[in-house]
């Protein structure tokens, strides 16, 4: 049995138990939902739009020019029969001598465009990002992270509190070491993190295709979410360790919610500050470089492309060493209190317990 | 494969309170060792240690002559006081999953787990979720976490606790095919009476400290008084007089008395058949009950 060994085994697990838990499989189903919601809906209920508007003319050359822009056209005798279909509302609007438009109550856009001559553009700069898009995708982000580091480090702290409610952790100390315990559980929460994140991807990028999204959405977010995915992994495993503590400092269910305060503020205030000050050149250049908000504010700056090609190689560099660190404080602190079934543990004498590191071997 | 542990000179000491004081004995290959002590004597304490849970603050335990390590524990089977399994989990999945962590391969563990809750008469309960089971069975089913990769030493605090008659003999059955295949098995228990049956060994600890140690038999002889058991055909009363007797339960014919240093029981017997036939004349081992509160006092 190597380490390797007992941290899949402890992974597959968690990860086993979860997949058979009926909120986690009802709440990851819902949230697929709504995602295709989100992506497929606008496409079908835009539909107005998608439907070729329907034009009233007299044969001639407008009559042409009109069938080649794919629009609907009623050939009618004269004018009058034409703007009759109008007001009939039979059609969206009629071309007669001049040429004029006539329509209802909407400028009938697309009839107009079909009988301009409109020059040709040429765009310099086409992967300028979509205002839609540069708005909607820090929130994607800070959603993705926050929404995940939250539900699936909660998960460890609860599977870590379970183990010490009942007890089982006495057998799985006498049989393991402790470290080898805490990555299992780290690894498997991760597992089941990027699982999900994966299954909301595929699901958004099929449903962005069916609803007929521009092509170059994907090749736009993609060094974004290239990015996003080493600072989401090395961020999460930070927090995961934090979880983990938390877990291990108390004895029931019911007192993860308040041990764990410190933690969701660390997960809440640089998700409250990336969304609150996107816009702010000098606050986003300084939350991408502080470990707690630069899994969200650095891949915001890449995809703004507002960041030179070093800079999330140094932040990544800056939240590894985080990582490490909280990694280190947070197993210290599991070990100090893993076994205190007693109440809940104090920090500092979780800290200071050094049982662990007394036994052998 | 089989081992001597040996715990030598544990002492261990939580905040103010010295929960072990030189704790030293040895459990033997293939024996029964009841451990008995009153609530709070260190009986737990004890085994923790043993299973690395705990730290001792000084003194050893090895197996086979070595201090323990990880390695000998992963090994080791045991079941910890307060129950501990996961409530939501199914039965064969969770001996499954404790198996492999002791380091089998997943055939086997199929296989063991499949024998030993037939004989723990749980075998239908396997695929229900632990919760779903009665008190006892949950027990069984802990038992038989202990045992399911075959450990080469057996550590189980309290494990008749809250089990029937039935389910005791159950037990202990399968602890027998245990010190048969040469095991130690190592068992805490509150309940005299099973203890007093079951055991090969008895330890007996008291405030932190081993108060004695030893086979049961030769316990008992250790711990013997000098008390007789008589039965004559008329009244026993007239031993209150007799020189050296001390009366501890008189009831018509029958009498249990004590005798004081350097008095003869033959002597008394003598005595006794001058005055008529005697029926029984016998000394009285002490029960366990006893040799604990005289020990553990």
């Amino acid at each position: 049995m190597t380490t390797f060994d007992i941290v899949r085994l402890v992974a597959a697990r968690e990860i086993r138990v979860k997949l058979r838990d009926k909120t986690f499989l009802w709440s990851t189903a819902i949230f697929l939902l709504v995602v295709v919601g989100a992506t497929v809906l606008p496409g079908l209920l835009g539909g107005g739009d998608g439907a070729p508007a329907s034009v009233a003319v007299a044969p001639g050359p407008a009559a042409t020019a009109l069938a080649d822009a794919g629009l609907d056209v009623h050939t009618v005798t004269d004018d009058a029969a034409a703007e009759q279909l109008v007001r009939d509302g039979d059609v969206d609007a009629a071309v007669v001598a001049g040429p004029r438009v006539l329509a209802m109550d909407d400028e009938p856009s697309k009839v107009v465009s079909a009988l301009s001559a409109q020059p040709p553009v040429e765009l310099l700069d086409p992967n300028t990002v979509n205002e839609t898009l540069a708005f909607l995708v820090p929130y994607a982000f800070a959603f993705v992270f926050f929404i995940t580091s939250l539900t699936f480090g909660l998960q460890i702290a609860q599977s870590i509190t379970e183990e010490k409610q009942t007890r089982v952790v006495e057998i799985l100390v006498a049989t393991v070491p402790v470290r080898a315990l805490l990555a299992g559980k780290v690894v498997g929460g991760a597992v089941l993190a990027f699982g999900q994140i994966a299954l909301i991807t595929v699901v958004g990028i099929v449903g962005a295709r069916l609803a007929g999204a521009p092509d170059n959405v994907l090749s736009l977010l993609g060094p974004a979410i290239g990015w996003f995915i080493p600072f989401f992994v090395v961020g999460f495993v930070m927090l995961a360790a934090l979880w983990a503590a938390v877990g291990a400092l108390v004895n029931r269910q019911e007192d993860i919610g308040g041990a764990s305060m410190p933690v969701q503020m660390v997960l809440m205030l640089p998700f409250i500050a990336v969304l609150a000050l996107k816009d702010n050149a000098a606050w986003i250049t300084l939350l991408s470089y502080l470990p707690v908000s630069s899994p969200t504010a650095m891949p915001v700056r890449l995809f703004a492309e507002e960041a030179a090609g070093w800079e999330p190689l140094l932040s990544l560099a800056i939240l590894a060493v985080a990582a490490v660190a909280m990694v280190f404080v947070g197993a210290r602190i599991y070990e100090g209190s893993l076994l205190r079934t007693n109440g809940r543990t104090k920090l500092a004498a979780a800290w200071r317990d050094r049982e662990a590191a007394r036994l052998v071997g | 494969m089989t081992q001597l542990l040996r715990l030598d000179g544990l002492n261990r000491a939580f905040g103010e309170r010295q929960a072990l004081k030189d704790v030293t004995f040895d459990v033997a290959p293939g024996r029964l060792t009841g451990f008995v002590g009153a609530n709070g004597a260190g009986k737990t304490t004890t085994m923790r240690i043993i299973l690395g849970v705990l730290a001792a603050d000084s003194g050893t335990a090895t197996w086979g002559g070595a201090p323990i390590t990880r390695d000998h524990r992963r090994r080791f089977g045991y079941m910890p006081e307060e129950r501990g399994l996961y409530p939501k989990m199914v039965v064969r999945e969770q001996l499954t999953y404790l198996g492999r962590l002791h380091g089998l391969a997943a055939g086997t563990v199929t296989r063991n787990i499949a024998g030993l809750l037939d004989r723990l008469g749980i075998g239908e309960r396997a695929d229900e979720p632990l919760e779903k089971l009665s008190l006892g069975n949950q027990q069984r089913a802990q038992i038989a976490a202990a045992l399911v990769h075959e450990p080469e030493l057996l550590v189980l605090d309290e494990p008749f606790s809250g089990l029937d008659p039935i389910a005791v003999d159950t037990v202990v059955a399968v602890l027998r095919e245990q010190t048969a295949r040469g095991v130690p098995v190592l068992f805490s228990s509150h309940q005299l009476d099973v203890v007093e049956r079951l055991c090969d060994d008895l330890v007996i600890i008291g405030d932190g400290a081993i108060r004695a140690a030893g086979g049961r038999e030769e316990l008992r002889a250790t711990y013997a008084l000098p008390r007789y058991e008589i039965r004559v055909d008329g009244d026993a009363g007239w031993l209150r007089d007799q020189p050296g007797v001390t009366m501890v339960d008189l009831d018509g014919p029958r009498a249990v008395f004590d005798l004081a240093a350097g008095v003869e029981d033959q002597s008394v017997l003598r005595a006794a058949l001058d005055r008529g036939p005697v029926r029984v004349f016998a000394p009285v081992a002490p029960s366990l009950a006893e040799i604990f509160r005289e020990v553990a006092r």
